[in-house]
Order: C-alpha cells, then structure tokens, then sequence
C-alpha cells in the first residue's frame, strides 16, 4: 500500500482510548484499532439479522422488506424474534455499529492530537436515532414506538407518526428543525459556490484566496463571517438541525398527545387579547 | 446580559411548563406493529373529558299502568302508543336531559300541558321523530347503541357544540376578505384551513373526495381550496372525536377503502347522517324559533359531529340508553340506510 511521504510521521502507534495497543494498527488506508473491530462485529451482525428477519418475511423486494418493531402490548418487555425481537436485536447493533464510530472518530481525532468536534458533530446524528428508538419508545412505555426497519416501511411509519399530530408542521420544534435544515443547506450552498468561484478559475486566471472571499461578501451584505467562522456556523447549523429533529419526535407523544395545532392554543389564549 | 438570559430561561421553562403535557401516556394500536396507527391520549389531560361523557341517573322504573299513553293524555302524536305511565317516566328522564333547571315549564304551558306552546313543545315533539328517525333508520352509524336527547343536550336546552353559517367580522372586499380561511379555524382545529367547513358537507352535500382516482391527471377539477375545505372537515372530525386521523386511515393512502379501519365506513355514514338531520329536521324548524334562538345570519341551530361525540370516539363512551326506551327506536326501512334521502 502505497503512504504519501508526510503520513508515516502520523501512523504510530499510541493514544488509544481502551485497550493499550489492542488492534492499534492499520490495513492498508484504514486504521483498525478496537472500536473498528466492534464497529465491523456489530455492522455483520446486524446485517445478517436483518438478511435473516426478510428471509422470514414474504418478500426479497429490496423496497418491501420490512423488520417491524414488537406490538404494543409487549412494552418494554423483549419479543420473540419473529414478533418484533429480531428488530430489537438489530436496534441493539446499530446502536453498538454508530457508537463505535464515533468512538473510532474520537479514538483517531486523540492519536493525531486533534479536538473532538468530528465525534462529537456525529453524535447528534446518533443522538437523532436513539431519539427515535431508544428515548421516546422509553417514554411512551412500549419498544413498539420505534419505526420498522424497511424502505416502504418506515415512509409509512413516518406519515402516520405525523397524522397522529394531525398536522405536524405545527409541532414548534420541527419548526425549528426545518428553518436549521433550510438555513444549512442555504449556508453550504453560500460556502461551496464562493470557494469554487475563488479557488478554481477558469485556465489562466490566478487563484483568489481569503482576501477576495471576504471582500465579494463584503461588497454584496456588507459582512463576512470569515474562513473559520464558516465553519463553525456550519457545524451549528447542522448539529442545531439533528438536534432539533431528535426534539420534535421526543415531544411528540411523551409531551404532546393532542393535534400539534392545538398546541398553539397557549398563544391564542395569552391573557393579553384572550 | 445576565439578567436578560435570566428571564428568558425563566420564560422558557414556563412555556414547556404550561404549553406540553408530561409523560406517563396511554396508546392504542390499531394496525400492524410498527405501522404506527395509533390513538395516543394523556390519562390526566382526558380526565375532564370522561366526567363530562358520563350517564345521567335515570328516573325510577314505574309499574306499568295499563293503559296507552293516548288513552290518558291528549294531543300525543308521537308517543302514544307507550304504556301511561312510562311515558310520564320519559317526560321526567327528558326534562333531566334537557332542562333539568328550567323543569316541565320549558316545553309546556303549565296550565294545559297538552297545549302546542311555548314553541319549544313544536320544536322538542319534532326532536323526538328524529330521535326515532336517527335510532331506526341510521343504524350504519349509530348501531343498536343509539341516542337519545342526552347524546346532545346534557342537560342543557340547547347542545353546548352547534354551528350556524359564519359571519366574518372583518371588512370585506379586497381588503378584509380572508375568503373563508386564514384565522385560527375552531372548525378546522385550529389551522389556518378554512373555518366552516359544515355548510359545504354537512348541509348542501359537496363531494368530501378530492383525490384522483387515476395516477395521471383525467378530468379532476378538485382544487386547493376544495381540498383545504376537505382537510377542514377532516380536522374537525378528529377534534369532534379526540382521535387521530389514523383512527380511520392509513395515510399512505387516505383514499384506499382496502386499507383503511372499520370506523372510517361507520364517519363515511356519519357525514350523511348529520347532513340528513340538518336538512331535514333542523332547517325546516326555522320559523319554529324565536330570533334570539337564531345565529347571526338567522339561521337555525345545527348539528355536526361534535355535537353528539363531545370529544370521544363514541359519544359517552359506547354506554347506550336506548334500551330503556324502546319508544325512541323508529321503524327501520326495508331498504339501506345509504340509499336513504340525503345520502350521497
């Protein structure tokens, strides 16, 4: 495997979060260590469970194959594995799969000498999925709560989560999660097109660096937040859309069983123009 | 700044305090595991609720007199037919149902009860044949479980959920007109979707559909606003029934029969059902009442289906009361309900 000249000042071994120098190694590009064996153990298991729990459903339609969660009545309890255990099985190593991930993130960000803002940036994102899985089937008292596992499936699970609020545009937190999504995708769009516009000229021309992406800013709002405050507005934005998203499906039911509409009813009913 | 922060935490903690509900919550599951047709309710939040959709305590079963009601009494022209003094048994149970403060003085002269005034006696003889109407021949919606004047009254003269036709109490023209929509719609559970959806449905019999029956478009003229009125009603459905739209559909697909629950057949007849009461029963007793008893436009009381259900799935919970009196049930028609004036 080829290593350009600069990494095998970088590729020692040391700095590992558990385990000493258990798996402190690489294979080829890739640095092993212990949580990417966990991350591997737990990505196999859980694929193989779910290739299983379709074997067991009606159909190899890639779109169709549906894992669901147990029915209600079995609470917090486990399921058999034909009635839901099988889709418990594989939230526990999905769960083991992200988190080791991001323990792997963590592990590399530590050996090179970094901050952790890699791992801990990915951790909304699990957080999102535990939120859905994990948080508010706790809440509500039944693992049937979290979505099933399959294409159709889960678009389903999703619709009807949302009719179950009536109209869940209303719910005040998906508000915010949306306006965080949007106004990422805005920023991002912003980002890329002005160091593309800067850093990739037509053949001929001369690179423009920092001093004309700030000054296009400048000229056309009158600011510009600067190459390192791009980036720590980005990893707001997207952390704050995760985040946000994971808030509106924890209160929808634990906090809010009624239409996300009526909600509002604490605005319309402020004692000011009651 | 630190003050600042201060009350907005403050603020912030007594909206989520006074805003949300908290857990422990109660679900149903009503389709396949994981497809997330589900009635969720909060126990603590419902409990008002469930004092109000209780039964009234009925008046002491009497020995039968013997005699009809007709042979005893004069000018009965609907309950004739019962045994005397079951009859004085319903009269004490109806005035418990709808003017328990005001007593017999609210539907009669009390110096000739027999007599066809206040108009409240035209108006409660005329409510009687519908009851009857209602429990004989919409069983599609009301089963054996039936009503009687409590489903509505609850021991008030007039049911607490009627509508009348709105009167907008903006300026109209280009500058006022919010065309019907675009405030907190009580009706439509408090969206900006249009904020009376009944005279449409439940009084002049428009088409609740809007989907195409086809992928591609073939001649459905069904547009965003008759879709909104569709949504319109559709909301004040669920908050008539405190349920969910999943209680009827499965929102892949709202249309489809094949996959929708038992109940969305039992509203389908339910929607015919209030528009045949209205238009039959409460807007021809129009004249009968007193303006004072009349909506803004003059028009009559009517009903939708908050008016019996208050709220729950079944109105009082599925408790029946009608098999103390078999008077209230009208003869059933030969043919189907569905077929039966004012359906559509």
């Amino acid at each position: 495997m080829a290593m350009l000249s600069f990494e095998r000042k970088y590729r020692v071994r040391g700095g590992t979060l558990i385990g000493g120098d258990l798996f402190d190694f690489w294979v080829g590009p890739f640095y092993v260590g212990f949580f990417g064996v966990t991350t591997v153990f737990f990505t196999f298991l859980g694929t193989a469970l779910i290739i299983w729990g379709a074997a067991l459903g009606p159909t190899w339609n890639l779109w169709q194959i549906n894992i669901a969660p147990p029915d209600l009545s079995y609470g917090l309890a486990l399921a058999p594995l034909r009635e839901g255990g099988l889709w418990q099985l594989i939230t526990v190593c999905a769960l083991g799969a992200f988190c080791s991930w991001a323990l792997r993130q963590a592990e590399i960000a530590r050996k090179l000498g970094m901050g952790y803002h890699i791992p801990v940036a990915f951790s909304f994102a699990i957080f999102a999925y535990i939120a859905l899985v994990v948080i508010r089937p706790l809440l509500m008292g039944a693992w049937g709560h979290g979505f099933p596992y399959g294409i159709m499936s889960h678009l389903d699970w999703v619709s009807n989560v949302g009719y179950q609020y009536l109209h869940f545009h209303y719910n005040p937190a998906h508000m915010i999660a949306i306006t965080f999504f949007f106004t990422n995708a805005l920023a991002l769009a912003m980002h890329g097109s002005l160091i593309v516009s800067a850093a990739n000229p037509q053949a001929g021309e001369v690179v423009k660096g920092a001093e004309h992406e700030n000054t296009i800013f400048r000229d056309t709002i009158g600011y510009s937040i600067g190459t390192l405050g791009i980036h720590r507005l980005g990893l707001f934005l997207a952390v704050s859309a995760a985040f946000w998203s994971a808030i509106c499906i924890i209160i929808s039911g634990p906090f809010w069983t009624r239409g996300w509409p009526e909600w509002w009813s604490w605005w319309l009913d402020l004692p000011i123009w009651r | 700044m630190r003050l600042l922060a201060g009350i907005s935490a403050a603020l912030a903690f007594l909206l989520v305090y006074y805003a949300f509900e908290f857990p422990p919550v109660d679900s149903v599951q009503r389709g396949y595991r994981g497809l997330a047709m589900e009635e969720n309710s909060n126990p603590r939040v419902d409990r008002a609720k469930v004092r109000a959709n209780q039964l009234p305590e009925p008046a002491p079963e009497t020995d039968k007199a013997g005699q009809k009601a007709s042979e005893v009494y004069t000018n009965l022209k609907v309950l004739g037919d019962m045994d005397a003094n079951e009859f004085l048994r319903l009269m004490t149970d109806m005035t418990t149902w709808v003017s328990p403060e005001q007593g017999c003085a609210y539907c009669h002269d009390e110096n000739d009860l027999a007599a066809d005034r206040p108009y409240t006696k035209i108006v409660s003889r005329r409510m009687l044949e519908m009851v009857r109407y209602i429990n004989g021949s919409w069983k599609t919606h009301v089963v054996d479980t039936g009503v009687t004047c409590w489903a509505c009254h609850r021991g008030q003269p007039v049911p607490a959920s009627v509508w009348y036709n709105d009167a907008p109490r903006t300026a109209q023209g280009a500058a006022g007109n919010r065309a019907g929509q675009n405030v907190a719609s009580a009706a439509g559970g408090l969206t900006a979707l249009p904020v009376d959806p009944f005279t449409p449905f439940i009084k002049e019999g428009a088409d609740v559909r809007v989907i195409s029956g086809t992928a591609l478009p073939a001649g459905n003229r069904a547009s965003i606003k008759q879709t909104e009125w569709t949504y319109s009603l559709m909301m004040h459905i669920s908050k008539g029934l405190g349920v969910n739209c999943t209680y009827c559909h499965n929102s892949r697909s709202f249309f489809a029969w094949d996959q929708s629950t038992p109940q969305r057949a039992t509203a389908w007849y339910g929607i015919r059902m209030t528009r045949d009461i209205n238009t039959q029963f409460l807007e021809p007793l129009t004249p009968v009442f007193p303006a004072s008893r009349l909506g803004p436009l003059g028009d009559v009381a009517k009903v939708n289906c908050a008016t019996c259900h208050e709220g729950v799935y079944k109105p009082l919970y599925g408790a029946s009361m009608i098999k103390d009196y078999p008077i209230l049930v009208g003869p059933t028609p030969a043919r189907t309900a569905s077929a039966a004036p004012g359906a559509k």
